[in-house]
């Protein structure tokens, strides 16, 4: 193929995309309703996800020291357990703070009146990285010399673990047949435009036109279409993310719960990637296919 | 050269279109090929165009064999048959000039043959002055000149024309008919299909009878001898 008709070919491409107007323009909004529709769940999945992860964060495990052992020996215990694999962090609570914690949460409460300080154990308040593994976890760390007692709460953590597995698994499939939903459409979209052209089709296939002289005009307006829906899309998915995650800002009860979604630009490189595959697959793969049945004459 | 011999053509549903055609049109040659619908006229078409693959026999084309064909050879074929039809298939949307130079460029000629060679096509069809027009504001006459100029632009070999005076009257059907001619005299294989027994007879060339998927007469004076019979 010489340049002069790859010009040719690239400006039919784009021509025809302002030719026929309204074909154009339906294929672009169907393109952007579906990628909007599984770029709001991807979303709303990725947030879930985190709250998920961050919940599961927040179910520590208390190691209780020995408390024959002084103060200083007990501290140094932390840095066994922070060798331990999968242990994220391991904070050092003396037998004094313990005790300031444990009155204050039971403030006016007079039969805790006469407990000293030597009555609790130094602890370490551990947190992992994975709470699935949270029993063979335990188990390490309760070999460790100096190790009284462990309280841990297998159930919540593997409760955490159930859910985020749902999560994924809801998630993968919803969006993956989301995603199928939207290039049938796409697809069928392309096809109705390929109709709407059989003749210039039929035309070309006349006069000897080879499949791939045909093809490239359709391939390069389908790229054109897939690339303008995925960044219309992107835009609209940016500002309706934004536009949520402020009026969530403004309900006062939902203060706390906002504090776990994830600004947009945390996702800003994933979600380019994937609107601009999707619209490159879409348009392409959907143009591709469209035509071969036209070219079989 | 347009060579059939012996060929057969059934389709799927069991219809048998063409029951042993053979038949030879030299290079240079003007043919009618005349016959009642559904005689197998469509078939002997789309078997030169490479749309059909005969059943048995052979059929070969301006040097190819149609029975053997590869799929990505059928373009090049088509390159050689300039094919004009009834109903002019031409595209709204472009000029005259475009809907004649967009038969180059789907080739992948260069612009600066299409720009010598359309003009060139146009002042032979007689629409030299009319190249910005576009096709709706064309008469039938001069839509089915057009698309002569559009079968001809590429300088195939042989031309079939398919019933080309089928929307016209009878006047611009013989300014059809004799461009055709015309154009058989620069050296074009011309084969062309038709109902019209008044217009053939108009013209002294060869007439081939098609009828039933055989072809009943092949000569040189007129659609009226076969049906004198």
């Amino acid at each position: 193929m010489r340049i002069n008709n790859f010009g040719y070919l690239l400006k039919e491409g784009i021509r025809s995309i302002f030719l026929r107007g309204f074909m154009s323009f339906a294929a672009v909004c169907v393109t952007v309703a579906c990628l909007l529709i599984v770029g709001s769940f991807s979303c709303l999945a990725y947030n879930f996800n985190v709250m998920v992860e961050d919940l599961n964060k927040s179910n520590e495990i208390m190691v209780y020291i020995d408390s024959k052992l002084p103060e200083a020996e007990a501290k140094s215990i932390g840095t066994k357990l922070n060798r331990v694999d999968n242990v994220y962090s391991a904070q050092f609570v003396s037998r004094e703070d313990a005790l300031e914690n444990f009155l204050s949460d039971h403030q006016g409460d007079d039969a805790f009146n006469g407990v000293e300080a030597e009555d609790l154990r130094h602890r370490f308040v551990v947190t992992l990285e994975d709470n699935s593994l949270m029993e063979q976890t335990v188990k390490e760390i309760s070999q460790i010399e100096g190790v009284a007692k462990i309280k841990a709460a297998y159930e919540m953590a593997q409760g955490f673990a159930a859910i985020q597995d749902v999560l994924h698994v809801a998630s993968v499939a919803v969006i993956a047949v989301l995603l199928l939903v939207s290039l049938l459409i796409i697809s069928n979209t392309v096809k109705l435009a390929m109709y709407d052209r059989r003749d210039e089709i039929s035309i070309m296939k006349m006069v000897g036109a080879t499949n791939g002289f045909i093809r490239l005009p359709f391939i390069v307006e389908g790229f054109t279409l897939g690339m303008i829906g995925a960044a219309a899309a992107f835009g609209l998915l940016w500002l309706l993310y934004d536009w949520v995650l402020s009026k969530l800002d403004a309900a006062t009860i939902l203060k706390l719960f906002i504090g776990s979604f994830v600004p947009f630009q945390e996702l800003l490189v994933p979600m380019v990637v994937t609107f601009a595959s999707a619209g490159l697959f879409v348009g392409i793969v959907g143009s591709w296919t469209s035509i071969r049945k036209f070219l079989d004459v | 050269m347009i060579e059939f011999t012996d060929v057969t053509k059934s389709y799927t549903v069991g219809t048998k279109a063409l029951k042993g055609v053979t038949m030879q049109i030299e290079d240079g040659e003007f043919a009618f090929l005349v016959g009642p619908s559904g005689s197998g006229k469509s078939t002997i078409i789309k078997l030169i165009t490479g749309e059909l693959k005969p059943t048995s026999g052979a059929v070969h084309v301006n040097g190819y064999s149609l029975e053997r064909i590869r799929r990505r050879e059928i373009p090049y074929l088509r390159r050689t048959v300039g094919v004009v039809f009834q109903d002019f298939r031409l595209i709204d949307s472009k000029t005259v000039y475009d809907n004649v130079a967009f038969a180059m460029r789907v080739i992948g000629a260069r612009e600066k043959e299409i720009r010598e060679r359309v003009p060139y096509v146009l002042d032979l069809v007689g629409l030299d002055t009319k190249s910005r027009r576009h096709p709706g504001e064309l008469s039938g006459g001069e839509q089915q000149r057009l698309a002569i100029a559009r079968a001809l632009v590429n300088n195939p070999s042989t031309i079939i024309a398919d019933e080309p005076t089928g929307n016209l009257d009878p006047a611009r059907s013989f300014e059809i008919m004799c461009l055709l001619q015309e154009i058989n005299n620069l050296g074009t294989t011309m084969l062309v299909v038709t109902h019209e027994k008044d217009l053939v007879d108009r013209f002294p060339k060869r007439v081939i009878v098609i009828d039933n998927g055989l072809i009943v007469s092949d000569g040189m004076d007129g659609y009226y001898h076969y049906e004198n019979q």
